[in-house]
């Protein structure tokens, strides 16, 4: 199941944890916002997150120290 | 549930107005009376959510400068309403706070037609079964608005809520985060306004003008609207012309061709060297034979965004006009964001470089290269916005780049011999 990892600009701070723990998903941008290294259909503000990455990219959700980090369509935890 | 039908049933028994002369038919600072008496009476005992099909059958798009359908609009609305509680019900909006400096359409609407903007208002309501309404506008467009609303008794529910007079104040989450929470800045669209937004609740915001026109299809149905404009383009719009004769406020059709717009505005196109279509967020081209239309291929096409058009006189350098419109969207930038807040100044500094003296061709990469980092990268589009604004300033004017690049310019020179 394919997640996206939704990044709210208006809390991120760019100090860079998150690339530091994703480095194959992101990067640092010229002023230390994570910067996605490939955008699907453009959108760089949800980046998608392949089964090998997910565990990294829940720790960076969890340690986002402005909570700026989601994951989106994870499995659902009711119903099915 | 009964079926549902294309058209709603015809209340109206009258003709729509005929031609480009739409919005403002009744007048200029049309009353109750003269508007009622232009229009017909608001059929709004026959209006429910198959309002939805008729609009999607009137292929209205929204006018405030994205251009999305306005029946899937309404549509999310309502499928958010379904299902939750009655506290729920949904919020609409008519949003009139026009932060761009180039247009002025909206202001006017408000101001001389503010009642086909409240039967809009109150159309979309009972569309989607809402509760709270709201009329957001610049100071500039309460007062007429109010007058209207104490002309009449079917309006009670409605607020006005004064916006500020700032860039992005207009931008749907910003409009309702500034009248749920009070100040007017984007929020994170994580979660779309339709199913979370004005305190939680499903939320409806629509530019006055798209409500303008939904008021007259709600009376007159879709193909009426449709007899002027194009397939991919139906209807009119209203369209802010600017430049070096002044301002000019017209409706023309949809698909209208640019060189007809510039002409209907009394501008003299070979004194023109490009045209800005879209406003700030927009894009520069030269001449003049695109046609205005949301679709459409961007080599005969340009978007009207909400529907302004600057002209450019020869006289003036693009680059520097450009230079200082970036500028400006810098200092606009609400700076919540850090790839806005930092690459659209970062980007005005290069691109100020280049229109004031400097030769290092490394500029025109730069700006390049800020563009796309900035793009997609921020709670609202405002960085999209300028990136592509600057991406079509370099195509536009590359004679200028070269030419400042080698140390002259073309306008100096042209004013020196
Ligand atoms: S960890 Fe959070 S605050 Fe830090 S750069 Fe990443 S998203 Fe931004
Ligand atoms: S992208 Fe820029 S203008 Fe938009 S919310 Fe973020 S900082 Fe504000």
């Amino acid at each position: 199941m394919s997640e996206t990892l939704h990044i709210d600009w208006t809390r991120c701070d760019g100090r860079g944890l998150c690339t530091e723990l994703l480095p194959t998903l992101l990067d640092r941008d010229d002023w230390g916002y994570p910067l996605a290294k490939r955008a699907t259909n453009g959108d760089r503000s949800n980046v998608a997150v392949r089964p090998a990455h997910s565990e990294a990219a829940r720790e960076a959700v969890y340690l986002c120290p402005k909570m700026a980090l989601s994951l989106a369509n994870q499995v659902a935890g009711f119903g099915q | 549930m009964t079926p549902v039908t294309a058209e709603m049933p015809k209340v109206v028994d009258r003709q729509g107005p005929s031609g480009t002369h739409r919005l403002f038919a009744a007048g200029n600072d049309a009353g109750l009376a003269e508007h009622v008496q232009t229009f017909g009476a608001l059929p709004l005992h026959g209006v429910d959510a198959r309002l939805i099909d008729v609009v999607e059958a009137s292929g209205l798009t929204g006018r405030g400068g994205a251009a999305f359908a306005s029946w899937r609009k309404i549509a999310a609305t309502v499928d958010a309403r379904s299902g939750a509680p009655l506290e729920r019900k949904p919020v609409v909006i008519a949003n009139g706070a026009e932060g761009e400096p180039l247009s002025f359409k909206d202001k006017a609407l408000l101001a001389h037609a503010p009642h086909l903007v409240i039967d809009g208002l109150l159309t979309a309501a009972r569309a989607v079964s809402g509760g709270q309404l709201f009329i957001y506008a610049t100071d500039a467009g309460l007062p007429a608005v109010e007058r209207a609303l104490a002309q009449r008794h079917d309006s009670r529910s409605i607020r006005l809520v004064a916006a500020p007079e700032t860039f992005i104040s207009g931008e749907a989450s910003a409009v309702v985060n500034g009248i749920a929470n009070g100040p007017a800045l984007p929020t994170d669209h994580r979660r779309r306004l339709s199913e979370s937004g004005f305190k939680g609740r499903p939320t409806l915001v629509l530019n006055v003008e798209t409500l303008a026109h939904m008021a007259l299809i709600a009376r007159y149905g879709s193909a009426w609207f449709r007899t002027e404009g194009s397939d991919r383009d139906p209807g009119t719009r209203l369209v802010s012309v600017s430049g070096p004769a002044g301002d000019r406020l017209l409706e023309v059709a949809g698909d209208a061709g640019l060189g007809d717009v510039l002409s209907s505005a009394d501008i003299d196109t070979s004194s023109i060297q490009a045209v800005l279509v879209g406003g700030y967020h927009g894009r520069w081209v030269r001449p003049m034979g695109y046609r205005l239309s949301p679709t459409g291929p961007a080599s005969h096409t340009v978007r009207p965004g909400a529907g302004v058009v600057h002209a450019l006189p020869d006289s003036v350098c693009g680059l520097e006009t450009t230079a200082q419109i970036v500028g400006y969207l810098a200092n606009e930038s609400a700076k919540q964001c850090g790839p806005c807040m930092y690459g659209l100044p970062a980007m005005a500094r290069v691109l100020n470089s280049l229109a004031y003296g400097g030769r290092d061709p490394q500029l025109v990469r730069e700006l390049g290269r800020l563009s796309r980092m900035v793009t997609g990268r921020g709670a609202c589009h405002h960085p999209d916005g300028a990136a592509q604004l600057v991406g079509s300033a370099l195509e536009a004017f590359s004679a200028e780049v070269a030419a400042h690049l080698a140390g002259t310019c073309t306008k100096r020179m042209g004013r020196r011999s």
